[in-house]
């Protein structure tokens, strides 16, 4: 089990961007965490990959655990060898690199080649297209297939914890339910821990089993799935959905959204 | 032409590639650096004469030549290392200017200590190897710059096959393109910022030992340095076999201007040539000949 207990995260020593976030996600299972722009899910993340320092930030107060062991204050390097691996925003492939070795690179802390080889095939059996294009620079793939990359890649570790990082961001809806549908394989088949930061809420409650809702560095909701989609708050606000089940126009759930934030 | 000035092309040409050869090595100091780091080293020249220095006064304490060759190479890696983690680890994530100005005062810092020490005399830094020019076929070789060229490419040859073959060069060359997702896969960053300082030492060391041997040990070594710069542009900053084949355009260009217009001019030519090219090339092709226009699809 991942455990985050009541963490602050502060930049440059002075600004608090996570004011006490406590959260799990459990083996088998999918976590969503959502929450608007700029709520902090990514600095969440970045805080349990070990990734705060390179931007002079730090966990201040409070615990991040997998598994009773303490991976706050540990290198990235061993947060990665100890099992976590993170999927980035923006599908941030090595672009001069080929297929093949971003996935190996992904690899980076793992020594038995035949198991790495065995990895790979594994990610080209998830991922077919991946494949046909190992030789080819990532810089040149498509988004949808550079979503695919970073998964794999991400995957090579052979990591106990997934995180990802709104793997659907600017993808077409066709290649999101694809991609969503892997995310799922890999919770069922791979019984790996997921965290998954969302801006779509409905996709992400769709397939996750608990979430959680960020506010400005605070968890402001958290449920199973099956009742956050049904909570009247999180269909107004991050579905879209007024009470009669009606979709709204976006535009409407911005001024909403505004006048909440007013309100709050 | 005639074939008095064929062999005169052909040998203006050779004698290029094999200098060419020689700044190539140098350059990938710079790259290599430049590349893993993001630092812009203008100290490059100075590296090189201190290689050189430590080779040369090695062999002035009469310790054989392949001795000081080795002495050079482990004081320049110490020193790398060294500098990495003194000086610039404490940059790290400071806009680049304050690295470019690390490292010019280091240069000079360079300079001024190794005269205070040593004095301003030229070093001789023979090679063990004879004078005597070799021929093959109308074409006179150098034996200094023969070994110079040889042992530049040897490494240059070995260079290449590690960046792009092993998983240390590839997971190098994964730094190179995003420090935090490379970080983020695992990649002790710091370790690989530490392999690229140490590898430009190990090419310092060479390059002060052959540039050394060709012109002497002093304070106007790190000038050979400066001519990384229209190298690199040629090149591209961030290209491994942009830095050779700029290293090669670049000695052919020198050896040619040297050997064409100095005549008419009364000399000098081949120190600004390089440059010439160098702002042309800035001004047609920004990233070099082999830099990374940025993969973008549109
Ligand atoms: N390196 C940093 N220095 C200072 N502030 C930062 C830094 N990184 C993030 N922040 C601030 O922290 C807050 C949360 O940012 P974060 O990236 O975690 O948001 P997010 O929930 O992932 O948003 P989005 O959905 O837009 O990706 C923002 O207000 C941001 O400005
Ligand atoms: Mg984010």
């Amino acid at each position: 089990m991942l455990s985050i207990n009541n963490i602050e995260v502060v930049f440059d020593g002075t600004i608090l961007v996570l004011k006490g976030v406590t959260l799990a996600a459990h083996e088998g299972k999918i976590t969503a965490l959502l929450g608007a722009n700029g709520a902090g899910k990514t600095t969440t993340l970045k805080a349990i990959s070990g990734l705060l320092a390179a931007e002079r930030g730090a966990v201040t107060a409070g615990s991040i655990e997998l598994d009773g062991t303490r991976l706050d204050r540990m290198a990235p390097h061993d947060i990665v060898a100890g099992g976590v691996a993170q999927v980035f925003e923006g599908r941030r492939v090595f672009d001069g690199l080929s297929v093949e070795e971003n996935l190996l690179v992904g690899a980076h802390t793992r020594t038995n080649l035949t198991r790495i080889r065995a990895s790979m095939e594994e990610v080209f059996s998830y991922f077919p297209i991946l494949k046909e294009r190992r030789g080819q620079a990532a810089g040149y793939l498509s988004g949808g297939e550079q979503q695919m990359l970073v998964i794999g890649r991400a995957l090579m570790s052979d990591p106990q914890v997934i995180l990802f990082d709104e793997p659907s961001l600017g993808l077409a809806p066709l290649i999101v339910e694809n991609i969503f549908r892997i995310i799922g394989r890999l919770r069922d088949e791979g019984k790996h821990t997921i965290l998954l930061v969302e801006q779509n809420a409905a996709l992400a409650l769709a397939i996750a089993d608990h979430a959680y809702v960020m506010e400005t560095g605070r968890i402001a909701l958290e449920g199973p799935a099956a009742e956050l989609r049904q909570n009247p708050e999180i269909r107004e606000s991050y579905l879209g959905l007024n009470d009669a089940g009606a979709r709204r126009s976006y535009r409407d759930v911005k001024r909403n959204r505004r006048r909440q934030r007013w309100l709050a | 032409m005639s074939e008095f000035d064929l062999q005169f092309t052909l040998l203006l040409v050779t004698s290029g590639l094999m200098i060419g050869m020689m700044y190539a090595l140098i350059a990938l100091g710079f790259v290599l650096v430049y590349k893993a780091t993001d630092a812009i080293n203008f100290a490059q020249g100075e590296f090189v004469m201190l290689a050189g220095l430590m080779a040369a006064v090695s062999i002035d304490t009469s310790l054989p030549f392949i001795v000081a060759v080795l002495i050079a190479i482990a004081g320049m890696i110490a020193f790398c290392f060294g500098l990495e983690r003194v000086v610039l680890r404490q940059l790290l994530g400071r806009p680049i200017i304050a690295v470019v100005m690390a490292t010019i005062g280091l240069a000079a810092l360079i300079r001024g200590a190794s005269t205070l020490s040593f004095g301003p005399g030229v070093r001789a830094l023979p090679l063990p190897v004879s004078d005597d020019p070799l021929f093959l076929g109308p074409i006179m070789l150098p034996p200094v710059q023969m070994v110079g060229a040889g042992v530049s490419l040897v490494f240059l040859l070995g260079f290449t096959w590690f960046f792009l073959k092993t998983r240390m060069g590839v997971a190098m060359q994964a730094v190179a393109s995003n420090q935090t997702v490379a970080m983020g896969m695992g990649i002790n960053v710091q370790r690989y910022f530490a392999l690229a300082w140490a590898l430009t030492g190990i090419v310092s060391a060479l390059g002060g030992v052959i540039w050394g041997a060709m012109l002497g040990v002093d304070n106007q070594l790190p000038l050979v340095g400066l001519k990384v710069f229209p190298v690199v542009i040629l090149g591209g900053l961030d290209s491994v076999i942009g830095a050779v084949v700029g290293g090669l355009i670049i000695g052919v260009v020198e050896a040619l201007a040297a050997g064409y217009f100095d005549p008419l001019v009364g000399g000098g030519t081949k120190d600004f040539v390089p440059y010439l090219l160098m702002i042309i090339v800035l001004m047609v092709r920004p990233y070099g000949l082999f830099g990374k226009r940025k993969i973008q699809r549109i």
